[in-house]
C-alpha cells in the first residue's frame, strides 16, 4: 500500500501579488526537494513550470497540495525533517488559519493515481467524522487493513 | 539510568542524598555495609555519571601540620532532575501544554518565551559546543556547521513537530544571545534522526 496525503491552505492574498511572492518562489526548490525525497512516488502537478500549483475548482483562494508516498516515515521526513519545514513554519505569512482539519492521508493501492475529487472526499469525511482508518492524519494515524477503504479501488495495480 | 542499575551503587546513591550534606567514604562504606574501596568506586562512577559532585575537606576537628589530607566528598549534583530521581512526568504535561498552545494558536509566544529561556540558560562567553553538550544536543561538527546528533525534545517533536522545531530554534538563538554570540547563527536545518537546529561556525566570530 501506499499514502496518499492531501492538504488545503487558503490564501491571505492572490497568488500573483507581492505578499505571496516569497511562497511562490519557494515553490521550484521545495518541489524539487519532495521529488527527489526517499519515497516519494507521485504529485498532483499544476503545470509544466514548477510554479504552478494545482488547477481545481473549490475556489481561487485554496492552494492545494496533492502527492502519493511509501509509508508513513517518507512523508513525515520530507514534512518535517527536510528544507520543506523553515517553509511551513512561514504558512502564517501567506495563509489563514483554518479551524477544520486541512490535511488528510489515506492508504491506497500501489500504482493507483487517485483523483483530486477522491482526495477532497477524504478531506471532507476526515472533516465530518473524525479520523478513521479511510481519512486519518500524522497525529491519529491509521494502519492499512480491512477497512481502509481499498474497496473503492477496481484493481489494484500488483494485483 | 543505568548507572543506578546497581544494588550496592544505588543504595550508596541514596544514602549521600538523603543525607543532604557532603559525605566521605568512610561514613558512605558504614551506612551501606561494604568495604571502603568498594564505596570509592561506586561514589567515583555516580560522579562520573553527573549524579554527584566531589569535593575535598578536612573532616576531622585538627588543622595545620598533621591533621592529614583532606578527605575526599561527595554531595547530590545540581541538576539531578534531568535522570529523574525521584520519578517525574514532566513530559505528560508538557505534551498538554504543547496542545494547549497549538489550539491557542499561541506559537510565537511560545518562541519569545523559548527564546527568553534559553538566554537564562547560558552563560556570558561560555562554550557553545559544551552549554550544548550540557543540554544533551550531542554537538558534532560538519563542514563549517555544527550540528545536532540529539533531539532532547524527541518525544514532544514526534507529536507537535512544528511546534517543537520552532521553540527548539527559538531557544537554540537564545542560548547564542546568552553566550554574547550572534543568535542568526542558529537555523532550522532538519534530518531524519537529527535535531532541527544547525549552528553556522562562520557566525560565531
Amino acid at each position: 500500500m501506499h499514502l496518499a496525503q492531501l492538504n488545503v491552505a487558503r490564501l491571505r492574498a492572490p497568488l500573483d501579488s507581492p505578499e505571496i511572492a516569497d511562497f511562490v518562489n519557494l515553490l521550484e526548490p521545495i518541489n524539487r526537494v519532495s521529488d527527489d525525497a526517499p519515497g516519494f512516488v507521485w504529485r498532483l502537478k499544476g503545470g509544466e513550470d514548477p510554479r504552478d500549483t494545482v488547477k481545481h475548482d473549490y475556489g481561487d483562494d485554496l492552494v492545494i497540495n496533492f502527492s502519493v508516498w511509501e509509508s508513513r516515515e517518507t512523508l513525515w521526513n520530507f514534512v518535517y525533517r527536510s528544507a520543506h519545514l523553515p517553509v511551513l513554519r512561514r504558512r502564517k505569512e501567506w495563509f489563514h488559519h483554518i479551524a477544520q482539519p486541512y490535511s488528510v492521508m489515506w492508504w491506497i493501492p500501489e500504482g493507483h493515481i487517485p483523483s483530486l475529487a477522491e482526495g477532497m472526499e477524504r478531506l471532507e469525511l476526515l472533516r465530518e467524522h473524525g479520523p478513521g482508518p479511510r481519512a486519518f492524519t500524522f497525529k491519529d494515524f491509521y494502519e492499512p487493513g480491512a477497512d481502509t477503504g481499498t474497496d473503492l479501488y477496481e484493481t489494484a495495480a500488483s494485483s | 539510568m543505568a548507572v543506578l542499575n546497581d544494588p550496592v551503587r544505588r543504595a550508596v546513591y541514596e544514602y549521600v542524598i538523603s543525607q543532604g550534606r557532603e559525605v566521605g567514604r568512610n561514613e558512605a562504606a558504614e551506612a551501606v555495609g561494604v568495604q571502603r574501596t568498594l564505596a570509592a568506586f561506586h561514589l567515583d562512577k555516580l560522579v562520573e555519571a553527573g549524579l554527584l559532585e566531589p569535593d575535598f575537606k578536612r573532616l576531622g576537628e585538627r588543622t595545620g601540620p598533621g591533621s592529614g589530607r583532606p578527605a575526599k566528598v561527595y554531595r547530590r549534583a545540581p541538576g539531578e532532575w534531568q535522570v529523574s530521581v525521584p520519578p517525574r512526568d514532566y513530559r505528560t504535561l508538557a505534551l498538554v501544554l504543547a496542545e494547549v498552545v497549538d489550539l491557542l494558536g499561541g506559537d510565537e509566544r511560545a518562541e519569545q518565551a523559548a527564546r527568553r529561556t534559553g538566554a537564562r540558560l547560558a552563560a556570558p562567553g561560555g562554550d557553545l559546543g559544551e552549554t550544548l553538550r550540557r543540554r544533551g544536543y550531542e554537538p558534532y561538527p560538519e563542514g563549517d556547521d555544527l550540528r545536532l546528533r540529539n533531539c532532547p525534545f524527541h518525544v514532544l517533536a514526534e507529536e507537535h513537530p512544528l511546534l517543537v522545531c520552532s521553540m527548539n530554534l527559538a531557544l537554540c538563538q537564545g542560548l547564542l544571545a546568552g553566550l554574547g554570540r550572534d543568535p542568526d547563527a542558529a537555523r532550522l536545518d532538519p534530518r531524519p534522526g537529527e535535531c532541527c537546529v544547525a549552528f553556522s561556525k562562520n557566525n560565531e566570530n
